[in-house]
């Protein structure tokens, strides 16, 4: 009986325990159960290149919903756009995996129901409810497209194609490496840890204890100075892989692509630990002024049409499998170049950028948060 | 009063309130010169004092950094925190890169100034002044971009040095890469205060000089020199203050290792989403030059501006 009583207890207290982070999340707004007339309008926070005429034009046609869209140049900076002044002002946002969880932790965007998009059930089923947007079941906007963070080798400098991230912590590789110049990067480090030393015991990379949080830094610190540039923009290692002496180094699929458009004799490679990646999602603002023109973007934006249209433009992944018959109409070969039609294991295998938090996955507080991450990143660069 | 102004020729030849206005601050001139005045200082106190005790206000705040709330309870703890590690080494390597670049700026525009006022004719000096400043005309980053071009590996500056049979140099994305390239950006405003000074030199002096038996040299150090002080002192401040706040070029041409005072200020507020650290960070900056604006001032800097 009393061994009972202690269960409820614990039960009570875990309860809690869940219930505390996602207080500020199911506050306000009743998800809506159809979608009415459009109004008209529709504000959007994305990113260049999300929101092109060739698949926003069909879109305003079809609806009477005219698009604005606001560029943002950072994570921040969306998650800044879419809460400062309490919100409201932008109906949706296209935020990556580093901003989706603080969106919805701060209340700034709302609760979408799936049933109203019908695409849904084509997504592939690791992006149907994906950790970085969906919290104790619940979906906080649609699934959009994805990319893969590759290791990326010039195979005639580099004389072979490595398989391992072992690459670019490797001493013979000293000036020759790059980097990018992201936090978030403290992610790859730990992922490649978590396979090369399990006695960490880091079972997520983006749920880094006190402990785990220094031994990744410590990784990344001897890495400094094999380092011959952290990238700030994707251009810039371009242009260090053209003609600035870099051989090896973490990169996007778009770079790959950019390279060996230029004759650059590049691979993009997903080493044997596997990757990790970026994925976006479509959040409806918790304050949205125009929601019901926000639902129908959410319907059309993941037809397959649009889909893939925006994959090709911007090299990266759709998360509609039916996307890719569209793509190689588009672009012939588009499809298999950005894995649009890889087997359900390889997006399985993909962890996705999620923003670090205190609460860690286990319930309890004990993580080290983005704030903690900048400030180690900071003492890595030096 | 008012039919004797009527019949006043020249001025104004409205009455009214324009006129009466005119005559009241006449009689009050302490009233007449707030009245100048107050616009200009309000527009100063908004725009700039304003805008400087907003940030330093954010620095005593923290910020919530789960919802990226800021959280309105005073406390010292950003302070303290710019004394942990890496914030003082990277304070000290922008003050020798600042350093190291105005020190660098004054001994080419020194020559440079120098060769325009007394030695280039009329028509080279306007070509030489036209091509200090042409520079500034282009983009900051097409500046900073070029210079990536001449320094990578395969880039100009090897190119040349393998022609001349010399070996490869491999400065790019180092602190030595930001040296140069620093130096090349805030040169103009180097040589042209020290451009102005030394055009206030005026010949006698240099003839009493020679008179006196004063040779080249001794003209140049005990004459022309301290009279270029005000000069060098002046665009030191834009070449030191500039130095300090820029992050642009440590991020495109700076390697590992290279982060200054504005890449933290930056990453504070660009990713981390943390203002009040950057504010107080901020804060560092201001107080070097507050003490290197008081040091400049004894040299005659605000002379020459």
């Amino acid at each position: 009986m009393k061994r009972n009583r202690f269960g409820y207890v614990a039960l009570v207290a875990l309860v809690t325990a869940l219930a505390v982070p996602a207080a500020g999340v199911s506050k306000g707004s009743a998800v809506p159960t159809s979608v009415g007339a459009g109004e008209g309008k529709l504000t959007l926070v994305a990113w260049e290149g999300y929101t092109e005429k060739q698949w926003v034009a069909p879109f305003e046609k079809a609806t009477g919903c005219k698009v604005s869209a606001k560029y943002a140049g950072s994570s921040n900076d969306m998650f800044n756009l879419m809460t400062s002044g309490g919100g409201g002002q932008y109906d949706m946002v296209s935020a990556s995996g580093d901003a989706s969880l603080r969106l919805i932790y701060a209340g700034a965007v709302a609760e979408t129901n799936m049933a109203l998009i019908p695409s849904y059930k084509d997504f592939f089923t690791a992006f149907q409810s994906p950790a970085h947007n969906t919290v104790n079941g619940k979906h906080y906007g649609v699934s959009l497209q994805f990319g893969p963070n590759v290791l990326m080798v010039n195979t005639k400098k580099y004389g072979s194609t490595p398989n391992s991230w072992s690459a670019i912590y490797d001493a013979k590789n000293k000036g020759k490496i790059t980097i990018p110049d992201n936090p978030i990067q403290i992610a790859d480090a730990a992922f490649y840890l978590s396979k090369v030393k399990p006695s960490l015991g880091i079972t997520d990379p983006y749920e880094l204890t006190t402990a785990q949080l220094a031994a990744t830094v410590a990784l990344l610190k001897q890495q400094r100075p094999l380092v011959k540039k952290y990238w700030g923009l994707a251009s810039d290692q371009i242009d260090l892989f053209k003609n600035g002496g870099s051989t090896i180094g973490a990169s996007w699929p778009y770079q790959v692509n950019t390279l060996k458009a230029a004759k650059v004799p590049v691979v993009g490679v997903i080493p044997k630990e596997g990757v990790t990646g970026w994925a976006d999602t479509w959040m409806l603002s918790s304050k949205a002024k125009h929601p019901n023109c926000a639902y129908k973007w959410m319907q059309y934006i993941t037809q397959p049409k649009p889909q893939a249209q925006q994959a090709v433009y911007f090299g990266e992944t759709p998360v509609n499998k039916k996307a890719c018959a569209v793509m190689d109409v588009l672009s012939k070969g588009s499809c298999a170049q950005y894995s649009g039609n890889a087997p359900e294991s390889y997006y399985r295998s993909i962890k996705f950028w999620k923003t670090p938090i205190a609460a860690c996955g286990n319930g309890k507080k004990n993580c080290t948060d983005l704030r903690a991450w900048t400030t180690a990143w900071t003492q890595i660069k030096g | 009063m008012s039919t004797n102004a009527a019949r006043v020729p020249e001025g104004s030849p409205r009455g009214g309130a324009l006129r009466s206005l005119s005559r009241f601050s006449w009689r009050r001139p302490g009233l007449k010169t707030f009245g100048q005045i107050s616009a200009p200082v309000v527009a100063f106190l908004f725009v700039y004092v304003a805008a400087l005790t907003a940030l330093l206000i954010q620095g005593f705040w923290t910020t919530d950094s789960f919802t990226g709330k800021i959280s309105h309870t005073w406390t010292l703890d950003n302070f303290r925190e710019i004394a942990n590690a890496p914030y003082p080494t990277i304070i000290l390597r922008t003050l020798v890169m600042a350093s190291a670049v105005t020190i660098t700026c004054m001994l080419l525009a020194f020559p440079y100034a120098y060769f325009m006022v007394r030695i280039a004719g009329r028509r080279l000096r306007i070509a030489l002044l036209v091509a200090t400043v042409l520079p500034l005309w282009v983009s900051y980053l097409v500046r900073v971009y070029s210079w990536r071009l001449i320094l990578n590996p395969d880039g100009a500056l090897n190119w040349v040095l393998n022609g001349l049979g010399l070996p490869d140099q491999n400065i790019a994305y180092t602190n030595t890469a930001m040296w140069v390239v620093f130096t090349y950006i805030w040169f103009p405003f180097m040589v042209l205060p020290v451009y102005a000074a030394l055009e206030r030199v005026p010949y006698s002096f240099i003839e009493a000089s020679a008179d006196l038996g004063g040779r080249g040299f001794t003209t140049l150090r005990r004459v022309i020199l301290p009279l270029a002080v005000p000069g060098l002192a002046a665009g030191s401040i834009f070449t030191f203050s500039l130095t300090l706040g820029d992050y642009i070029a440590p991020s495109l041409v700076g390697g590992p290792g290279s982060s200054l005072i504005g890449t933290v200020v930056f990453e504070n507020l660009g990713l981390a989403n943390n203002a009040p650290f950057a504010a107080a960070f901020a804060m560092v900056p201001l107080g070097i030059m507050a003490v290197y604006l008081m040091l400049m001032k004894r040299l005659g800097a605000f002379e020459s501006l």
